[in-house]
C-alpha cells in the first residue's frame, strides 16, 4: 500500500518537468503561425529591420490583406478550393459507400478481382497517375476548370477500403431483419446500414477534405491559369512574385491557412477521431 | 459452342433468382468505383510504363519510340542519383525522428496527465495547414538576413546559418519542416493504438514493482507494435513522395537544388517544366519500384516483430 502511494507520488512529481517539455513543444508548434500573423501586419521596412528588432507590429497594416486580396483575387481562389473539396468529399462518400457495402456484404462473381483493383490503386504512388490524368483532361479540353481539380478524386480506393472495414464490423442480424421486412438490397443499404457507419463516413469526409485541400502537384499541373488555381497552387506563384515583400507573403499565407484552421477549431473532435479511426481501420 | 451455351444456361437456371438479383445489385454498386479506378488509375499505370519508352516533345506531340534509352539516360544522369539519395535521406531522417518523437508524446499524453486533450489539439495544428503556406512561413523564419532564427542565433553570439541556400544545411531545414508538420499526425494514430492496451496489464506490472521504463519496454512497445508498424509504413510511403516542401523552399536555380531535389520534384520538372513526359515517366517508375520494394520488405519484417494480440 505504502509502495503504491510512493509510486503515485513519484509519478506526480514527474508531471512538472513533463509539462515544461510539453509546453515548450506547444510553443514550437504554434509559434510559426503567430509569427506569420505578426509579420503580415508589419510594413516591409519594419519586417526587415534588425536594429532595433521589432517583434510586434507598431501599427497593424491591415492594408496588406487588402492588397494581397485584390492582386490575387482570393474570392475566386476560395470558390475554386471549396468547390473542389466539397465535390471530392461528395464523390468519395457516395461511390465508396456503395462499393464498400457490396464488397463487405454481398456475394458476386469477380469480387476478389475487383477488390484487387482497389488494393493496387492504394499501393501505387499517386504521381504515377499524374501524366495520363493530365493528358485525359487536356484531351477533353477541360484544363483550368473545377472539374479538372476534382477529376483524380472522382472515386476513392482508400474510401472503399476504409468503409468496407466499417461495414464488416456491423452485425448481420440487422440486415436479415430488414430483408424479412421486405426491404430490397438498396433499401437495406440506405436505410439500415448507411446510418450505422456514421463515424466511418465522418472519418472519410475529414480525411478527403484535408488531403484535397493540401494537394499541390495536381492543381499546379492541370490549372495553370491564375483564376482557376486553388489556395495551395496560387501560393506557389505568390511566393515568387512577392519574393522580398514578406508582410504580403504572410498575409497571403494567413488567408490560405485560415479556412481549414477555423474548421479544425470547430470540429476538433471529428478531425482527430476521423484521422485516428481512418488509420486504425486500415 | 452450342454445348457451352447450353451449359451456361443450365448453370444460370441453377442460380436462383434471388442470387442473381444480389449479383446485379453488387455489380451496380461497385460500377462507379471500378470504372473510375480503371480509367483513372489502372490504365494510367500501364500508360506511364509505356510512355517511359518514348521521347516526347512539347505538348505531347511528336512522340518517338526510343526503347530503353530513357532508362539508359537515367543511369547516367547525376540529378537522378542526387534525387534518389535526397529522397532516401529525407525519408530516413523524417520517419525516424517523427516516429520516435510521436511515440514519446503519445505515451506522455496517454497517461493521466492534465490538459492532454489541449496538447493533442495543439500538436495536430500543423497538419491542417496547407504545406504551401507552411513552407512559406518557414522560408521566412529561415531567411538568411531578416529571418527570426538567425536573429536569435546572432543575439546569442552564434554565426547565422544560411538555412536555405547553403547546400549542407538545406536538407536539414527541409526535414525539420517535414517533422514539424507530421509529428502530430503520427502521434494521434499512436494514441489511438495505446488506448487499445488493457489497463490491467499496467496495474499488474505496478504490483510487481516494474518501473515506468520497464513497463514501456515490456508492455507498451510490444502491444502498440501493430499501430507503430502502420505508422511506419504510411510515413515511409508519404515521405518518399515528398514534393511540396522542397518545391516551395528550393528554386531550380538555388545552389541547394542538387542537395535537396526529390524524385517527385525531378519528375515534375522533367514532365511539366521541360515537357519531356517520357523521361518524367521513367523517373516516376524508379519511385514506384522503390515503394513496392519497401512495401515488400516491410511485410516481411512485420511477421518478425509485430505482435498481434
Amino acid at each position: 500500500m505504502r509502495q503504491k502511494e510512493s509510486q503515485r507520488h513519484r509519478i506526480r512529481s514527474l508531471h512538472i518537468p513533463m509539462h515544461a517539455v510539453l509546453v515548450a513543444i506547444s510553443v514550437v508548434m504554434v509559434f510559426p503561425f503567430v509569427w506569420m500573423l505578426l509579420t503580415s501586419l508589419k510594413t516591409v521596412t519594419e519586417s526587415t529591420r534588425m536594429n532595433p528588432f521589432s517583434f510586434f507590429p507598431q501599427a497593424s497594416q491591415w492594408v496588406n490583406y487588402a492588397t494581397v486580396w485584390q492582386q490575387n483575387d482570393f474570392l475566386q481562389l476560395y470558390l475554386n478550393t471549396f468547390a473542389m473539396v466539397i465535390l471530392r468529399v461528395v464523390c468519395a462518400l457516395l461511390f465508396s459507400a456503395m462499393a464498400a457495402y457490396a464488397f463487405a456484404r454481398l456475394h458476386f462473381p469477380g469480387k476478389g478481382f475487383f477488390f484487387g483493383l482497389v488494393l493496387v490503386q492504394m499501393m501505387v504512388p499517386t504521381q504515377v497517375f499524374v501524366i495520363p490524368q493530365y493528358l485525359m483532361i487536356d484531351g477533353m479540353g477541360l484544363r483550368n476548370t473545377v472539374f479538372a481539380l476534382v477529376f483524380p478524386g472522382l472515386v476513392s480506393a482508400f474510401g472503399t477500403f476504409l468503409l468496407r472495414q466499417f461495414f464488416m464490423g456491423l452485425p448481420r442480424e440487422l440486415e436479415e431483419s430488414a430483408r424479412l421486412d421486405g426491404c430490397n438490397i438498396g433499401q437495406t443499404f440506405v436505410r439500415v446500414m448507411l446510418p450505422l457507419t456514421h463515424s466511418g463516413l465522418t472519418a472519410l469526409a475529414v480525411f478527403t477534405a484535408l488531403f484535397a485541400f493540401k494537394d499541390l502537384i495536381w492543381p499546379l499541373v492541370v490549372n495553370t491559369n491564375t483564376d482557376a488555381a486553388t489556395l495551395s497552387s496560387a501560393l506557389s506563384k505568390i511566393g515568387s512574385s512577392y519574393s522580398v515583400n514578406y508582410p504580403n507573403l504572410m498575409a497571403a499565407s494567413v488567408l490560405a491557412v485560415v479556412p481549414m484552421l477555423l474548421l479544425y477549431m470547430v470540429f476538433q473532435r471529428q478531425f482527430i477521431e476521423g484521422i485516428a479511426t481512418s488509420g486504425g481501420k486500415l | 459452342m452450342r454445348l457451352n451455351l447450353g451449359a451456361a444456361s443450365a448453370a444460370r437456371e441453377r442460380v436462383s433468382a434471388a442470387t442473381r438479383n444480389e449479383w446485379y445489385w453488387a455489380w451496380g454498386m461497385i460500377a462507379p468505383t471500378i470504372i473510375g479506378l480503371v480509367v483513372l488509375n489502372i490504365v494510367p499505370i500501364f500508360q506511364t510504363m509505356y510512355m517511359s519508352f518514348f521521347k516526347s516533345g512539347a505538348f505531347g506531340k511528336g512522340n518517338t519510340y526510343i526503347g530503353l534509352e530513357n532508362y539508359r539516360r537515367l543511369l547516367a544522369d547525376a540529378q537522378v542519383l542526387y534525387a534518389t539519395r535526397n529522397t532516401l535521406v529525407y525519408m530516413v531522417c523524417v520517419v525516424l525522428i517523427t516516429t520516435v518523437l510521436a511515440l514519446l508524446l503519445a505515451v506522455a499524453l496517454g497517461g493521466r496527465i492534465k490538459g492532454k486533450g489541449t496538447y493533442r489539439t495543439i500538436y495536430f495544428i500543423p497538419m491542417v495547414a496547407t504545406p504551401a503556406a507552411v513552407t512559406l512561413i518557414w522560408r521566412w523564419l529561415y531567411n538568411y538576413r531578416f529571418g527570426l532564427l538567425n536573429h536569435m542565433l546572432s543575439s546569442l553570439g552564434i554565426t547565422p546559418v544560411d538555412w536555405i541556400d547553403n547546400p549542407n544545411a538545406a536538407m536539414l531545414s527541409i526535414a525539420m519542416v517535414g517533422i514539424w508538420s507530421t509529428v502530430g499526425y503520427s502521434m494521434v494514430l499512436l494514441i489511438a493504438g495505446l488506448q487499445e492496451i488493457p489497463r490491467d496489464y499496467y496495474e499488474a506490472a505496478q504490483i510487481d514493482g516494474a518501473k515506468p521504463v520497464r513497463q514501456f519496454l515490456h508492455i507498451t512497445l510490444p502491444l502498440v507494435s501493430p499501430t507503430l508498424f502502420f505508422v511506419l509504413v504510411t510515413s515511409v510511403i508519404a515521405a518518399m513522395q515528398v514534393f511540396d516542401i522542397v518545391y516551395m523552399m528550393i528554386g531550380v536555380t538555388s545552389p541547394s537544388y542538387d542537395a535537396t531535389v526529390s524524385l517527385v520534384y525531378l519528375f515534375y520538372n522533367n514532365s511539366f517544366k521541360y515537357s519531356n513526359k517520357g523521361y518524367g515517366s521513367a523517373i516516376i517508375m524508379i519511385l514506384l519500384a522503390m515503394i513496392l520494394l519497401i512495401t515488400a520488405v516491410q511485410q516481411r519484417l512485420q511477421k518478425k516483430w509485430v505482435n498481434y494480440m
